[in-house]
């Protein structure tokens, strides 16, 4: 068992995994094409509505090309996915991707902000509170944050506008963004939906943060370095923390991939021009490719954040960085 | 002799207010080992872990003083205390692959102990693991503690927590229980290496087993102990030769039986029950059981003994089909079962009944006695109402159980009891074959004992056979008619229990005869001094690269 | 018995059992406390809070707390018919898939899986962009999402009991399969999934009143918590705080029910570790 052999087996799995998460991705976008074109409704006379005559009806028909077979009509829109043609709005006649990607850069930035703040914070506060599990501090994050993950998006979004920009009147309560504004003015514009995003993951993975620790604390080698004399926080920071790695990384990309999601409600709440938004507004106008471009652009972050969190996970592990 | 550690008075409760250790005191002289000896529930662990102020998780010292060199360890603060455990009073855990910290090199936590305690530079702690390593026979001393504990074997994982203890030079050694997760050709090398480490560095051991055989080849003096309470106390010789309480006296009795065994007779055997044919079973492509090849007599009891990883298990399972063999044939009373148990008929399946090794998990908890036990009845034969009380009631006087246990839950029994329950829901399908797989082994030696002589009373009744899966060879002679001996997968040997056990005709048999610890006092060293004679030191480097790295 | 179980609960888990208790209340009686009609107008538009109405008036200048209490009619009403849709599915087909083992537990996992991938929200956002958003579409798709996340945990927690040896001897008893799931391994699988069932109700509960917050949830005229935020959202902007009120009715149902999870959560597990170190 030679030192090649293993790093073969380990980056083996890991090209496994990067495969695997290339085949989801091919199978979501089957998943919501397919899925958005076989359910029981139609799409030309949801876009015309009462005024839908036969003639009209086909008319939109052979525009959107919805008489050929649906194989064909998935494998020329992945085609064009590929190459960054998402299709044309139904409700604008513009391009999809033209009207996406600004959009989905102005989500990406809210979403990293909050990634780069909550991640350290939540680990951090994770770590203080296994370290003096049942004291004050341990108790009382355990409500706050129990408390933080129970309330809708908007309700912290809500207050947080009620005690900054109603009240204090230190920060905007609306996050419209325009080409014109300085670098300060459009922080300032994001700070209240970056603080919202925060609230609502920081708790999630301080939680699981807490409880992956602890339950390494209750295994027979944690109770052995007691026994060795260590202090406590030898014990957490040396034995219990390596161990604790794996599953946090994955609470984390879990929660990366929901700060994702997250954000939709987010960007409504205060007016903000990203993608969650548009594709809100686009499931209300029943603009078929605008919510699949959305969908897929959602679901691609999410199943990517998930194979990288696998990947990382494979990594940090032991018992796979060292074979027998 | 100089006294080190005294235990004055020592009470410890659980939180629900349960007294775990009552008044306990015993003292330790320097140099001194002393086996604290008793079943489960008696609180060996708990004094143990009392030397070094601690208490698990639900526990709590409540009175008493541990004094150590004169000082009342009680009496330190959170920091005075931890700087004794591991510097001062080392511990040895039962399961070493659990005690190990998976994502750290065995080095590193060898020389965290001393290094943490301000005792030592690293590069001298090195130098002390190294010397360890060295005294313990681990292989390759020098790179050893490069490896992770997944890389190496149980018995050296155990050595190397021995290593990991001595590192600080302990006053204090508490050995929990250090040979019981291991094989018995394992265990002795373990033994003999732990003896020679407490010699070589002169510290005085609490040695805790529950096994009376291994306590004497260690301890200097024993403390017998049950329900957290002192039962008697003396030299080993004295307690092993002319024990003066009624509990010590069972106990030693109970080895003693495991040590002579039970006269059996060759029985008839033309009535053939179970044969096995050249069964094969594999798992992925390993195969773990090798054309194995035997036949069970109506109402004889085979055992089938080996070592963790020989295939025993897997071979019981392929005979109630609760795994499926690749080759071979196992026929029931000359007519062939299907390989898996779904495919079986419902009466091929009622005459067949498994009992597990552990009744906590093998009865339902959230079913009464009553239930488990008339359910194969109801489903078998159609009996109910008024028909199935009466029969439930005769199941478990039968097990010799009292039927009002019939309304309550496994939850409220004592171990013992639930293995009763378990063999009376075997009988009320009314088999012609038991497979007992460890039937006793998690159970107390005196408690087994019960239950093997409650076996062999209902084969005398009843006319049934058993199939015995066990890795005890006292086990099999107190119970066995036959046996048959299993190495890594295949059958190396079988035949009459009186025949084999006179003239082992495989070597390996006669390997695991000579490592059945015996009470005789001495007994260690005569089986080393034997085996050194005859194969060198090939039995270690055995223990080391054989059966655990197969697993 | 532990003392967890033995010990008072804390005031805080009492609070959050009146809470939910007054809340379930109001849902089932709506029509008999609320203080008006549903919509009956009383010509101020987000008035103040007065004695005829105790929380003001809403942005049509309806009573907000008759609405409010409405409101929990349908709000709880469907989160709770679309959990009862989720776990009916889910714990059935983990059971199945567990227990039955081979490869119907490996399609009907890997199918799971891939819907998994797809956070709930953008499928049904999918849905509801074909099918439209109607009150059977909602639970109908929730549920359905749903299940996928309670099979997952269903199957799991069936995976630990069929591993134990007692579901082992009542197959080679040769129990069906009915017996062997509902008679063996349910009645030991009901603590982690009465948990689940809390928490899966407070996300089911907060995801609908998401949808109807973005306007793609249960549609006015019905009083609806989501969609009463929405409604009100405009007050903020004129320093009024009538959108906090359905809001903070919603964070009170969830904290409440996640708190009375976690209690019992920990009750049933091990005794608290901080006594490690004594």
């Amino acid at each position: 068992m030679g030192r090649l052999n293993w790093r073969g087996s380990m980056s083996r799995l890991l090209v496994q995994r990067a495969g695997l998460g290339l085949l989801t991705l091919v199978a979501i976008s089957a998943l919501l094409f397919f899925g958005t074109n076989m359910l029981p409704g139609d799409v030309a006379a949801a876009l015309l509505g009462q005024q839908a005559t036969p003639e009209a009806l086909h008319n939109i028909r052979e525009a959107l090309g919805l008489n050929q077979p649906a194989w064909w009509r998935y494998l020329r829109w992945l085609s064009g996915v590929l190459h960054g043609d998402f299709g044309v709005s139904l409700a604008s006649g513009r391009s999809v991707a033209g009207a996406l990607m600004p959009r989905l850069g102005n989500t990406l930035v809210l979403a990293l902000l909050a990634g780069v703040i909550s991640v350290p914070l939540a680990v951090g506060l994770g770590v203080a509170s296994a370290m003096r599990e049942g004291g004050i501090f341990d108790r009382l994050t355990s409500i706050l944050s129990l408390m933080s993950i129970s309330v809708p998006e908007f309700f912290i979004g809500y207050v947080l506008v009620v005690v900054f920009a109603a009240n204090l009147g230190w920060l905007p309560s609306l996050a419209m963004i325009n080409p014109g504004m300085s670098l300060g003015e459009r922080l300032a514009a994001i700070t209240l939906p970056v603080m919202t995003l925060v609230l609502v993951v920081l708790a999630h993975m301080l939680r699981m943060t807490r409880s992956s620790l602890l339950s390494v604390m209750s295994t027979p080698y944690i109770e052995m370095a007691f026994l060795k004399g260590l202090n406590r926080s030898t014990v957490v920071l040396r034995h219990a923390l390596p161990n604790a790695a794996a599953p946090i990384i994955a609470v984390i990309a879990l929660n990366l991939g929901y700060l994702v999601v997250g954000v939709v409600v987010v960007e409504v709440v205060f007016v903000y021009p990203g993608a969650g938004q548009l594709m809100v507004d686009s499931v209300a106008k029943r603009d078929l490719p605008l919510v699949q471009a959305c969908g897929l652009v959602f679901a691609a972050t999410y199943v990517g954040l998930n194979t990288i969190a696998d990947m990382v996970a494979i990594l940090v592990n032991p018992r796979l960085k060292i074979p027998r | 002799m100089t006294q080190v550690l005294r235990i004055e008075g020592l009470r410890v409760q659980s939180a629900s207010g349960d007294v775990l250790v009552h008044d306990v005191d015993l003292e330790l002289a320097r140099g001194e080992v002393l086996g604290l000896i008793g079943e489960s529930g008696a609180g060996k662990s708990t004094i143990g872990l009392a030397a070094l102020t601690y208490a698990r998780p639900g526990c709590r010292i409540v009175g008493g003083r541990v004094l150590l060199g004169g000082t009342d360890l009680r009496g330190l603060d959170a920091a005075g205390r931890r700087g004794v455990r591991g510097a001062r009073v080392a511990y040895v855990a039962q399961s070493a692959a659990a005690a190990f910290n998976p994502a750290m090199s065995l080095l590193n936590q060898v020389c965290e102990g001393p290094v943490r305690h301000g005792l030592m530079s690293r590069a001298q702690a090195r130098e002390r693991a190294v010397e360890a390593f060295r005294a313990l026979d681990l292989p390759d001393p020098h790179r050893f503690g490069e490896r992770y504990p997944h890389q190496v074997s149980g018995g050296q994982l155990q050595r190397a927590m021995a290593a990991m203890a001595i590192s600080c030079q302990p006053d204090v050694l508490v050995l929990d229980e250090p040979t019981t997760a291991l094989d018995v050709t394992t265990q002795i090398e373990v033994l003999a290496h732990l003896k020679k480490l407490i010699a070589l560095y002169g510290t005085a051991a609490l040695y805790i087993s529950h096994d009376l055989a291994v306590v004497a080849q260690i301890a200097d003096r024993i403390i017998v102990l049950r329900h957290g309470k002192i039962v008697e106390t003396g030299p080993t010789q004295a307690i092993l030769t002319s024990p003066k309480t009624e509990y010590a006296r069972a106990l030693v009795a109970e080895r003693k039986a495991a040590e002579l065994g039970v006269k059996t007779r060759e029985r008839d055997r033309a009535d053939t029950v179970l044969t096995v044919e050249d069964v094969t079973v594999s798992y992925g492509r390993r195969d773990v059981v090798r054309s194995a090849q035997f036949t069970i007599a109506r109402g004889e009891i085979v055992a089938v003994v080996g070592e963790s990883g020989s295939g025993k298990t897997t071979l019981a399972y392929a005979i109630c089909g609760l795994v499926a063999a690749r080759a071979g044939c196992i026929s029931f009373e000359g007519a062939p079962l299907a390989p898996h148990y779904t495919r079986r008929t419902r009466e091929e399946l009622r005459r067949i009944q498994l009992v597990f090794q552990l009744p906590d998990v093998a009865l339902n908890p959230r079913h009464s006695v009553g239930l488990i036990v008339g359910r194969p009845a109801a489903f078998y034969f159609g009996m109910k109402g008024p028909d199935l009380k009466v029969r439930v009631a005769e199941l478990l006087v039968s097990v010799g159980l009292d039927p009002s246990i019939a309304n309550r839950y496994p939850g409220q029994l004592s171990g013992g009891q639930k293995q009763r329950v378990c063999i009376a829901r075997a009988l009320a399908a009314k088999p012609d074959l038991i497979v007992c797989d460890e039937v006793t082994s998690a159970l107390d030696p005196l408690v087994g004992e019960e239950i093997l002589k409650l076996l062999r009373r209902l084969q005398e009744d009843l006319a049934v056979a058993y199939l015995f899966i066990t890795h005890d060879l006292g086990t099999v002679r107190r119970v066995a008619h036959r046996v048959v001996v299993m190495l890594d997968g295949s059958i190396v040997a079988q035949g009459a229990v009186a025949d084999i056990f006179d003239r082992p005709g495989h070597p390996y048999f006669a390997r695991l005869m000579a490592s059945a610890p015996q009470m005789r006092p001495g007994w260690l060293e005569e089986v080393l001094k034997g085996r050194a004679g005859s194969q060198g030191d090939t039995s270690i480097a055995r223990s080391g690269t054989g059966s655990h790295l197969l697993e | 018995m532990s003392p967890t179980l033995r010990a008072r609960p804390p005031v805080i888990v009492m609070c959050a059992a009146v809470i939910v208790v007054l809340i379930v209340g109001a849902a089932l009686l709506a029509p008999w406390i609320a203080p008006h009609r549903e919509s009956d107008f009383f010509g101020v538009v987000w008035g103040p809070p007065s004695a005829a109405n105790l929380l003001g008036t809403d942005n049509l200048g309806r009573d907000m707390l008759t609405r409010l209490i409405y409101g929990a009619r349908n709000t709880v009403g469907i989160a709770t018919l679309t959990t009862a849709i989720a776990f009916l599915i889910g714990v059935t087909s983990g059971f199945v898939a567990a227990s039955v083992g081979g490869w119907v537990d490996t399609a009907v996992s890997r199918c799971v899986e891939i819907l998994l991938c797809v956070p709930v929200l953008i499928s049904s956002l999918m849905v509801i962009s074909v099918l439209g958003n109607s009150i059977p579409v909602l639970i109908g798709t929730i549920g359905i999402l749903e299940s996928t996340r309670v099979y997952i945990i269903a199957r799991a927690v069936a995976r630990t009991v069929t591993v134990r040896e007692f579901v082992s001897v009542a197959r080679l008893r040769g129990e069906g399969l009915a017996w062997v799931i509902c008679r063996e391994m349910l009645p030991n699988a009901l603590h982690p999934l009465i948990a689940e069932a809390g928490l899966r109700f407070s996300f089911i509960f907060l995801f609908i009143a998401s949808l109807s917050f973005l306007g793609l949830g249960i549609q006015p005229p019905a009083a609806d918590w989501g969609s009463m935020v929405r409604e009100n959202a405009q007050a903020i902007n004129f320093g009024l705080y009538a959108p906090l009120y359905p809001a903070s009715a919603i964070a009170l149902l969830t904290i409440g029910i996640n708190l009375l999870v976690d209690r019992f959560a920990t009750s049933q597990a091990r005794p608290g570790g901080h006594a490690i170190e004594i």
